[in-house]
């Protein structure tokens, strides 16, 4: 489709479209800048009186929030990390090697997006009551280790890469784990850091599985922590809890202002 | 080299899912030794219309969710279809929702239709609106946590389809142009049936998700007020950690993996249908 330029009007309108989504997360940064008496007198005035931190301190003093950061931090970088040196050798088996049964292997690899964490919860929680892994990082970590789509994206990645280069690496005395792991990630740097950031993110964000695997606060993580800061105490503070959610997501905008088409390239693939 | 994955998948992927059939087949509450019940969990979520009742609170915020995302997502990718600095902004903007939590959206949300001190309801209020208490009544909560889905996922509709818009060729719009065709009639007899593949693709990938939400759920409405949002997932986690259900909670789980196997299969015959064009 031909664009035409932009009206006046049409510039404004697609201002206002924008404000729908810009507008919410300043109301969440100011209200976290306000007093309770304050955004209970004036629930539509915009600017704080004084600019105060308190609801940041007290959300700090409510709940181990660092610990939370922490563990969030720890938990999606693991599986982040876990993700990329499962996915470069099996994305090299599946599309370089030839052996029986790849066909299958690659099949089984994207069966698994079939199956949600929302489907496999209760079986796996069960597992791991069992052997007294609930309340670890292993229990948030390992049932993730495996990413489809990353497994799928090395594998088309190595697509282009030519044999012959494998070919000289062999000739020059490289073992097959040396070629996984030395000579394929500088190759594929764009989608490595693609998958990397999108399952960052991803778990980063993740409420669900932390919820019905923890009870600790030894690993529990950031979503949990900030969706109890509205369940605790008399009455919702919601300057606290605001605070929290700025913790939560700023991070991730961040990475979303920073890397955006790196992030983009991860999701349109996710779905297609 | 891919011994790892394949251990991985069987072990936190195949294995549960046997183990959920196998579980469904039980009375168990985590404490107690388990119990042969046969297909009696089953016969337990039909009997009650607990089952219908569920699908019922998911269809209303999945459909709410799909067909406004849908809906908003062609609109905003028709109208940032464009070059320029201002258009990218609001791209940007509008998936940035995309990106960040359900957790964060869900209290965002929360928070702007507080019924007392809530920016939204407050602005509504002084326009003449009552939408105070949206989520407190049990015949808008479904469509009003619906519509924070729509907010929560537009620009993932709107990025595919200006995937959508930016493969149909310029030259088959301008020929329609030089043929006399207005720009309504471009768009319901040219742009649109070339986009239908794109947009079969949207609704089945969203409904899919949407119909696996479950954190907006629980930080909003917790499937109240009384269960009308009560929806599928929430229903499963229900179960499993505040009845100790095991059984009840696994044969739900097992006909929400048939279901969405029915939406995969309906999602794969859509993306057919794109490839196709």
């Amino acid at each position: 489709m031909k664009a035409r330029p932009l009206s006046v009007p049409g510039g404004i309108g697609l201002s206002l479209v924008a404000l729908v989504w810009l507008a919410p997360y300043a109301w969440m940064v100011l209200t976290s800048l306000k007093s309770l008496p304050e955004i209970v007198a004036a629930p539509l005035s915009p600017f704080p009186s004084t600019l105060r931190l308190d609801a940041y301190r007290a959300a700090f003093q409510s709940m181990p929030l660092a610990r939370y950061v922490w563990n969030t931090s720890v938990m999606a970088f693991g599986i982040a990390a876990l993700q990329l040196l499962l996915a470069l050798p099996a994305g090299y088996a599946l599309a370089k090697l030839r052996f029986k049964g790849r066909g299958v292997a690659f099949g089984l690899v994207l069966a698994t997006l079939l199956v949600p964490a929302q489907v496999r919860f209760v079986p796996t929680f069960g597992l791991f009551a069992e052997l007294r892994l609930t309340n670890t990082f292993t229990a948030l970590v390992l049932p993730f280790a495996v990413s489809a789509l990353g497994t799928f994206l090395v594998r088309q990645a190595l697509m282009s890469v030519p044999d012959a280069l494998l070919e000289a690496a062999r000739i020059d005395g490289a073992g097959e784990w040396t070629i996984v792991y030395r000579i394929l990630p500088p190759l594929l740097v764009p989608t490595l850091i693609s998958l990397f950031l999108f399952s960052f993110v991803f778990h980063w964000n993740d409420y669900f599985w932390p919820l019905v695997m923890t009870t600790d606060d030894r690993v529990r993580t950031l979503p949990l922590g900030v969706a109890l800061l509205r369940e605790q105490g008399t009455g919702v503070r919601w300057h606290i809890v605001m605070a929290g959610n700025v913790i939560l997501s700023a991070p991730v905008l961040a990475i979303f202002a920073l890397a955006q088409k790196r992030l983009l390239h991860a999701i349109t693939a996710s779905t297609s | 080299m891919l011994a790892p994955t394949l251990v991985v998948l069987a072990t936190f992927y195949f294995y549960p899912l046997l183990v959920a059939v196998y579980y469904s087949l039980h009375a168990w509450d985590l404490l107690t030794p388990a119990r042969y019940v046969g297909l009696d969990n089953y016969r337990a979520l039909l009997a009650g219309g607990a089952l219908a009742d569920v699908l019922l609170a998911t269809l209303r915020v999945s459909l709410t969710a799909v067909l406004g995302s849908t809906l908003l997502g062609l609109l905003l990718a028709l109208a940032v279809n464009r070059p320029g600095r201002l258009a990218a902004f609001v791209r940007s903007s509008v998936f940035s929702a995309y990106v960040v939590s359900w957790v964060s959206v869900g209290l965002l949300w929360l928070w702007l239709l507080d019924a007392d001190a809530g920016a939204v309801s407050a602005l509504f209020r002084m326009l003449g609106f009552g939408t105070a208490g949206v989520l407190a009544r049990p015949e808008s909560a479904p469509y009003a946590l619906g519509l924070v889905v729509v907010w929560k996922v537009a620009g993932y509709a709107m990025v595919l389809f200006l995937g959508g818009l930016q493969s149909i060729p310029p030259s088959v719009v301008e020929a329609a142009t030089l043929d006399g065709a207005s720009r309504l009639d471009r768009f319901f007899h040219v742009t649109l049936p070339l986009l239908a593949p794109t947009l079969a693709f949207v609704t089945t990938t969203s409904l899919i998700l949407t119909f696996q939400a479950f954190d907006v759920v629980r930080v909003m409405t917790q499937g109240g007020p009384v269960r009308s949002t009560t929806v599928f997932v929430y229903s499963i986690y229900e179960q499993m950690f505040m009845d100790l259900r095991v059984g009840r909670a696994s044969a739900e789980a097992v006909v929400f993996f048939v279901i969405l196997l029915g939406l995969t299969g309906l999602e794969l015959w859509a993306f057919r249908r794109r490839g196709a064009v």
